[in-house]
């Protein structure tokens, strides 16, 4: 299978050298041909699986339970300003 | 062949919840800059997002609201992307399996009603907030957004103008206003409008789209969608090709503009969301939810048709919000004995008053009550319906009762045959041509005789009483 190892990594942000790259075509292609397996299964009127367990989903009260914390949850952001994220330019 | 525009909106509603989606933090407008944030919404490692109760219970009525069926199993998925003020990476959203799916929402137009499709409505979670203005090589960002519960209305291509577009769109900020889902306030971006866009000739296949995104205000969303068909048709008619893309509405400018995204931004490689289990509801819970539901616009003015005999014109004024249809049911339950005469007074004098001083119904200075006990002095011939316009004016103005005013003022009509006799007398001693004129054959002076009498009493004499004796007294 081929894949476009360098687009899977800009879409993740994630960066690559060439070399990274070259090396890692086979190794996803060979997981990619391992998981290709399962649709050698037939799979007629099975239904298809959401989440593992199988159980509803727990809900939650529409209360408010968080008071500001923005002093601590702001410790470990780079930078920050009159309690706002500063980021590089986000270009539109 | 005449060009035909095809239009397909998607509403971003925020859904009026005190809490964010998947956390405890606050969603009140306003607050401190990341001050409503938790690790949740922060999207720190190791966090587990649970569901409000309350966002999928109002996601539920609204498609309800509009017809549609409600899966008893939804699922979640995540819509990966990369920007600053998603801070996990990727949106939870449902892509594969929404909650609400195939419903409608029936427009009037200058044909009759048309039915136009939902496709779908879906749960999910809004971004931070990013700012660039006045900043040099930097943004800032908001993350007290970023959680709060969205839901995505989704419609078929089913519009063919600009009208209905903003017809759909009006119609279903009505409906969320009604079912209090959502503040809808487009100002605060609480109800914003995605619309997709092409042309094609009558009867041919859909041409490419382009997406005009995030408007909030009905008059961009109109001009936005006519200004982008106008383009395609130049393009195609020169003989080019649309490009489908995300274009961005300049309401200044008034022009749509590429937002030249890269093609792989829209690779958003949905997968089931991991952290949340399927989302299932039992047809009892529906059904409860389907019983919570208010009287939705439509019936209302239908009601209002058939029930108080309203014009459908009168009937749509009066149900624009809840706090009006309720005001003027009130009024009728007041004074009962003309709902018409009610629909008029209170759509016509009240809320034109109103809207002079920049007020809605809600913050009306006369009550139901106090615009019934006018009508009542109408009907029961204390004053003519000219002069209760300006008691009306002095009722707002001094929050006075009806009575006081009358009494006051001296309006109180006069009802008197001798008093009217005497007036009638005095106008046509003073116009001896006209009676002649009018004995003679020319029977639409009779209009004049009656104004000329009105204006003697100073608006106050009773106008069928004056009619009457009029006719009476010129034989």
């Amino acid at each position: 299978m081929d894949i476009d190892v360098k687009k899977i990594a800009n879409l993740s942000r994630i960066r690559l050298t060439d070399n990274e790259a070259k090396e890692l075509a086979p190794q996803l292609s060979s997981i990619m041909g391992y998981i290709d397996k399962l649709s050698e299964v037939n799979t007629d009127g099975v239904p298809p699986t959401a989440h593992p367990h199988d159980v509803a989903m727990p809900q939650r009260a529409d209360v408010v339970t968080n008071a500001d914390r923005r002093d601590a949850l702001q410790q470990p952001a780079p930078r920050t300003e009159s309690g706002l994220y500063v980021v590089p330019k986000v270009i539109e | 062949m005449s060009w035909e525009m095809v239009i397909g909106l998607e509403v971003h509603c925020q859904i009026n919840t005190k809490t964010k989606a998947f956390c405890g933090c606050s969603t009140e407008f306003g607050a401190e800059p990341n001050s409503q944030t938790c690790p949740v919404c922060l999207g720190m490692p190791g966090q587990l997002p649970v569901l409000n109760d309350v966002a999928a219970k109002k996601t539920i009525l609204t498609g309800l609201a509009i017809n549609a069926n409600i899966n008893l199993e939804s699922k979640f998925d995540r819509k990966n992307y990369f920007y600053p003020d998603l801070p996990k990476g990727y949106q939870i959203s449902q892509f594969a399996v929404p909650v609400v799916e195939g419903g409608y929402i029936d427009i009037p137009t200058p044909d009759g009603e048309k039915r136009l499709g939902v496709t779908r409505i879906h749960m999910e979670e809004d971004a931070g907030k990013s700012m660039h203005e006045g900043l040099d090589a930097v943004s800032h960002i908001d993350l007290n957004r970023s959680g709060i519960p969205l839901m995505e209305i989704v419609s078929e291509p089913d519009m063919r103008s600009a009208d209905e577009a903003i017809a759909y769109l009006k119609q279903l900020h009505q409906i969320i206003k009604f079912l209090g889902v959502s503040g809808a306030d487009m100002e605060k971006g609480q109800f914003r409008c995605d619309a997709n866009v092409s042309v094609r000739r009558k009867g041919e296949p859909f041409g490419t789209r382009t997406e005009m995104k995030n408007m909030n205000s009905f008059r961009f969303i109109k001009q936005a969608i006519e200004f982008e068909a106008l383009r395609q048709i130049e393009i195609l008619e020169d003989g080019g090709e649309v490009k489908q893309e995300s274009r961005l509405w300049d309401s200044v400018k008034n022009e749509s503009r590429s937002m030249r995204s890269k093609e792989e931004a829209h690779d958003y490689r949905y997968f089931p969301e991991p952290d949340l289990p399927p989302l299932r509801v039992t047809q009892e819970e529906v059904d409860a939810i389907k019983a919570s539901m208010p009287e939705l616009p439509n019936q209302l003015r239908k009601r209002f048709e058939t029930e108080f005999g309203l014009s459908a014109y009168d009937a749509d004024v009066l149900t624009q919000t809840q706090s009006l249809a309720q005001w003027y049911e009130a009024l009728v339950a007041a004074h009962p004995a003309n709902p018409k005469q009610c629909a008029n007074w209170l759509a016509n004098e009240l809320l034109g008053r109103l809207k002079e001083l920049n007020k809605d119904i809600t913050e009306s200075p006369i009550s139901a009550k106090g615009l019934a006990s006018l009508l009542d002095r109408i009907a029961d011939n204390t004053i003519s319906g000219k002069i209760a316009k300006d008691v009306l004016d002095a009722m707002m103005e001094s929050g006075k009762d009806v009575d006081v005013i009358i009494e006051e003022k001296g309006l109180k009509q006069v009802s008197d045959t001798g008093a009217i006799d005497a007036m009638i007398q005095e106008v046509l001693d003073a116009n001896p041509g006209q009676v002649e004129a009018y004995k003679g054959g020319q029977d639409r002076l009779f209009g004049f005789f009656v104004g000329q009498v009105m204006k003697a009493s100073k608006g106050k004499a009773n106008p069928a009483m004056v009619n009457q004796r009029l006719k009476e007294l010129l034989g």
